[in-house]
């Protein structure tokens, strides 16, 4: 998976969860300053993105996933 | 075997409201936080010398009152809660008694906040086995006895109250009004919602209650709906444990039921654990939000961790 497709379906599922227009949607975004996605949708997002990515995405790990690159990021890693 | 149905229910809210603002007093906190994780405006708290029976008569006599039976129809009475102020007698004989309700069988469900559905698939058995002919099933709660006033995490969400439902026969050749329960737990997680030790504090690990709510239980309704023979879509109320609107509304999305048709009783009641199912389903009563004839989903879930659902047809 390129990191633009990644970033793509993470787009729709930030929307999804969040009400956060795809396009605002962009790798240097902060979720909680940015975005205004608190930690419960954090959790959410972080399930979807488990569901549509097949990675593995613990709760231990979000309170390092802080922008949406370090998103992008993980799930390259994993995938 | 018979067909089965619920006849009336009923609601019971003490009459101490608690704000947000309430509670901004007593821990670090505010209305808009509250407002935005939990979904909750204020809840009611019972009387210091306010017991779960107490609760649970009051919401068995509306119940009763709503059902145009006599206390001597009603043969069997379970009472859902995890919060009885003695182990025993139970809670479910004494308020049958208060309610004149002669001898009963009576028997309290610990199944935690999934114990209203519970209770629920265990009074239709009943029924349709011959084993009772009314039921009263009740679920009360005083969840603030068992609250550490302290901790923000737990005392912005619970709270105290009671609802009540009569189950009974449907008449000859009509069709069933209590779907077959889709029920289960998950005791891998039993310590993730726990009350620790005798008098102790009710704690919760939030995070990992809020993932496996807004994971696992999605499936667990559809499958309901799909036993009762319904279409989630074709749904006329949702009515899940009102553990938090974060938890309840994602769930809603996911089986694609709209949001003017989910119970969202937390708002002006907090979460009461097994009393919540039978509450929102008198508050979306109140509010004219329900169908008479129509499906209503019920879906309750919580400490075991365990999870019950079913499909009824609303009075």
């Amino acid at each position: 998976m390129t990191e633009q497709e990644i970033l793509a379906g993470l787009a729709e599922i930030i929307d999804e969860v969040a009400g956060v227009p795809a396009d605002d949607v962009t790798p240097e975004k902060s979720f909680v300053e940015d975005l205004d996605i608190d930690s419960l949708s954090m959790v959410e997002i972080a399930v979807a993105a488990q569901d549509k990515f097949g990675v593995e995405i613990p709760d231990e790990q979000l309170k390092d996933l802080k922008t949406v690159q370090d998103v992008i990021n993980f799930v390259s890693k994993g995938a | 075997m018979n067909g089965v149905r619920v006849l009336a229910f009923g609601g019971y809210q003490p009459d101490k409201v608690v704000t947000n603002d309430d509670l901004a007093k007593l821990v670090d906190t505010n209305d808009e936080w509250i407002r935005s994780r939990v979904g909750i405006e204020s809840r009611r708290i019972a009387a210091d010398d306010e017991t779960v029976t107490d609760m649970a008569e009051a919401a068995g006599a509306k119940a009763l009152a709503a059902s145009g039976l006599s206390p001597d129809d009603i043969d069997l009475v379970i009472v859902a809660t995890c919060t009885p102020e003695t182990q025993i007698p139970n809670v479910a004989a004494s308020a049958a008694y208060r309610l004149g309700i002669k001898a009963p069988g009576a028997f309290d469900l610990n199944a935690a906040c999934a114990g209203f559905c519970y209770a629920m698939s265990v009074a239709a058995d009943a029924v349709r086995a011959g084993s009772a002919r009314h039921v009263l099933v009740i679920g009360a709660e005083k969840l603030s006895s068992w609250i550490d006033w302290t901790d923000r995490s737990t005392c912005i969400i619970f709270a105290d109250g009671a609802g009540a439902v009569i189950v009974g026969p449907t008449p000859e050749g009509e069709p069933t009004g209590i779907g077959p329960v889709v029920w289960g737990s998950a005791g891998d997680q039993a310590e993730r919602i726990a009350i620790s030790e005798r008098n102790g504090y009710l704690h919760q690990d939030g995070q990992a209650v809020f993932r496996w709510a807004t994971t696992a239980l999605a499936p667990v309704a559809a499958e309901a709906c799909a036993r009762a023979g319904v279409k989630p879509e074709d749904i006329s109320a949702f009515i899940p444990h009102q553990a938090n609107l974060r938890i309840i509304e994602p769930i809603a999305r996911k089986l694609g039921i709209p949001r003017e048709r989910v119970a969202d009783d937390i708002v002006h009641a907090g979460n009461t654990s097994s009393a919540s199912v039978p509450l929102a389903l008198a508050r979306m009563a109140e509010q004219g939000r329900l169908v008479p004839g129509t499906p209503a989903l019920l879906l309750a879930f919580g400490a075991g961790l365990s999870y019950a659902a079913q499909v009824i047809t609303l009075p």
